[in-house]
């Protein structure tokens, strides 16, 4: 059995376990795994064993920290940290050191939690496998042949192998809930604007979101309690108040209405893969049986959600990375450019990798004279007929159980050469993006020795009552304590536990 | 709509992207295919839908005009490729 989060937090306010010995066994575990799953870009151990041994100082001195102190977590590589490399996996950003901490990394200093290191990632967050990172692809635990999906690949890994109970991600169409599905890990999208972006680097900013990912809901709430809030850095940022969360957990879910959306389950014809369905049937039974009222909804404009998804993300991402151009920081074309022209070209050439460059020239052409209209206008107002697809919904339900992906997790190499397939696999994320929604996902079941997860959507700034549905869930089904080791048959990481509960050594 | 591969390299051009021979030929192949997609907007009629840019209702977060501490230039030009004293240098802009 292993230690979760709140009981390894509890375990150290306690004095019974050591920041530092449960750092340090983090710290092992990276050692032992990281050469077979590559979920870091960088452990920064000397870090993490200083704010290790400074929490327990303050443990010992009597202080009295919140309930996450001491715990180690893994940092997706798209958050600004003050003096340790941040380069979103791109060789633009290869030597960039941010001289100032994003808005999260503030509250989880604050909250005195470990920085194990900066986990991998598909570069910029553009991709849903995590191949697209320039330091090499991260490997799914369950089985390494597999992609860990993405783009936040490299922190559901680093949860799945048990080098870390925490950690953070990024979700702009999905690249939180996917990835989290592909590694039978929990993972939740907040609404839009409930955590501050301050300090994230931006790729599509009117969808980009940072989460908590973890081993499970309790630990998942508990983590979101530390990132949410409103920020003044942050223009689009919402004030608005924060609940307890981990106060409702438990509260019963028999109220509550959930609704079966159709149109997840088929795209333009394509369904989802009958494993995916049939785990996602059995857990809107599962509600049922906790006593919640379910039927089915339509959102009938789901259909569009690629087209639209990949005319708005690159059109903001052509704007965002425009920023690239060699002169304040970053890659800068070591060829010496004649004029400032060829310096951004040869620059921006050298530093970006093909996925990038193609969203960037997707962006551009979308909003260039011409097709503007034609293109971003016409995107942007389907978006308003999706968020409106979801506003009827909710006008009688409280919340959405959907699929999270239309497949198990696909091999590495297998849609590489093909951004159409690579696209389409976002399908059933992106709508919450879209409207703006929360969205969380959690394993709810296994097939041939891979996860699956579900995926719980709720009304907007309502993250209470997604994680209270999903801890409902998760004390009903046990999906989500089977680690890699459980998987008889797939080349996966063996897990030999490295903090196991204490009382049971 | 098909793009040719000369059109592709006028939106290299505005993106500030110098592609390779090679790149500019498997890029138009590839944004051709993702533009398939972007058919399937005009299947629906949007007259008088309005556009969604944001899903919050945004306006300008203003602050006082007040002087603040600002992160030290030395700080600042830590990452530059190339400093010139407290200046960023760059190639001839103006000849």
């Amino acid at each position: 059995m292993l230690l979760t989060a709140a009981e390894a937090g509890r375990l150290i306010a306690a004095r019974e376990l050591s920041s530092v010995e449960l750092t340090r066994a983090c710290l092992e575990r990276m050692r032992t795994v990281e050469g077979d799953v590559h979920a870091f870009v960088r452990v920064t151990d000397d870090l993490a064993l200083s704010q290790a041994a400074e929490i327990d100082r303050r443990m010992a001195a009597g202080e009295n920290l919140g309930p996450l102190a001491g715990v180690p977590i893994a940092l997706k590589d798209i958050l600004c940290t003050r003096g340790v490399p941040t380069t979103c996996c791109s060789r633009i950003l290869e030597n960039y050191v941010p001289p100032y901490d994003a808005t999260v990394i503030q509250r989880l200093k604050q909250a005195g939690l470990v920085f194990l290191g900066k986990t991998n990632m598909d570069e910029f967050a553009m991709g849903s496998s995590t191949e697209n990172s320039a330091f090499g692809p991260t490997h799914n635990p369950w089985d390494l042949a597999r992609v860990p999906g993405g783009s936040s690949g490299g922190s559901a890994a680093a949860l799945a192998a048990l080098e870390a109970p925490l950690a953070i991600g990024t979700d702009t169409g999905g690249s939180i809930r996917q990835p989290a599905a592909f590694c039978g890990v929990t993972g939740l999208k907040p609404t839009y604007g409930r955590v501050s972006r301050y300090g994230l680097v931006a790729f599509a900013s009117s969808l980009d979101q940072i989460g908590p990912m973890a081993r499970d809901v309790r630990d998942c709430a508990l983590l979101l309690q530390v990132l949410a809030g409103h920020d003044p850095l942050d223009s689009t940022s919402i004030a608005a108040a924060v609940p307890d969360y981990a106060a409702v957990l438990e509260d019963s879910v028999k109220d509550l209405r959930v609704g079966v959306p159709t149109e997840f389950f088929e795209y333009r014809g394509s369904r989802v893969s009958g494993e995916v369905e049939d785990a996602v049937r059995a857990a809107a039974r599962v509600f049922e049986g906790l006593g919640a009222a379910c039927d089915e909804v339509s959102t009938p404009h789901l259909q569009y959600v690629i087209p639209v998804y990949y005319i708005i993300a690159p059109a903001e991402a052509s704007s965002n990375l425009a920023r690239y151009d060699g002169v304040a920081y970053g890659h800068r074309t070591p060829r010496g450019a004649a004029d400032v022209i060829e310096l951004y070209e040869e620059t921006r050439e050298e530093g970006f990798g093909p996925e990038v460059k193609r969203r960037i020239m997707l962006g551009t052409y979308a909003l260039s004279a011409g097709y503007y209209d034609a293109y971003y206008l016409k995107a942007s107002q389907v978006r308003t007929l999706i968020r409106r697809d979801f506003e009827k919904a909710f006008e009688n339900h409280d919340l959405l159980v959907a699929p999270v992906t239309p497949s198990l997790p696909f091999r590495l190499g297998e849609k590489t050469d093909d951004p159409v397939q690579m696209y389409i696999s976002d399908v059933c994320t992106i709508a919450a993006n879209m409207a703006g929604l929360p969205a969380i996902s959690i394993p709810a079941g296994y097939a041939d020795g891979l996860p699956i997860g579900l995926q719980i959507i709720g009304k907007p700034l309502d993250e209470a009552t997604v994680l209270r549905a999903a801890y409902a869930f998760q004390q009903a089904a046990d999906f989500h304590r089977l680690a890699p080791l459980d998987a008889p048959g797939r080349d996966g990481v063996r897990a030999v536990v490295a903090w196991e509960r204490r009382g049971q050594r | 709509m098909r793009l040719s591969q000369q059109e592709v390299e006028h939106i290299a051009l505005l993106s500030r992207l110098k592609l390779t021979d090679e790149e500019r030929e498997r890029m138009t192949t590839q944004l051709n295919d993702i533009m398939r997609f972007y058919e399937q907007l005009g299947e629906l009629d949007t007259t008088d839908v309005e556009p969604t840019s944001h899903v919050i209702p945004m306006s300008n977060v203003l602050r006082a005009d007040e002087a603040r501490p600002s992160l030290p230039v030395d700080d600042v030009l830590e990452n530059a490729p190339e400093r010139a004293g407290d200046s960023f240098r760059v190639p001839r802009v103006v000849e």
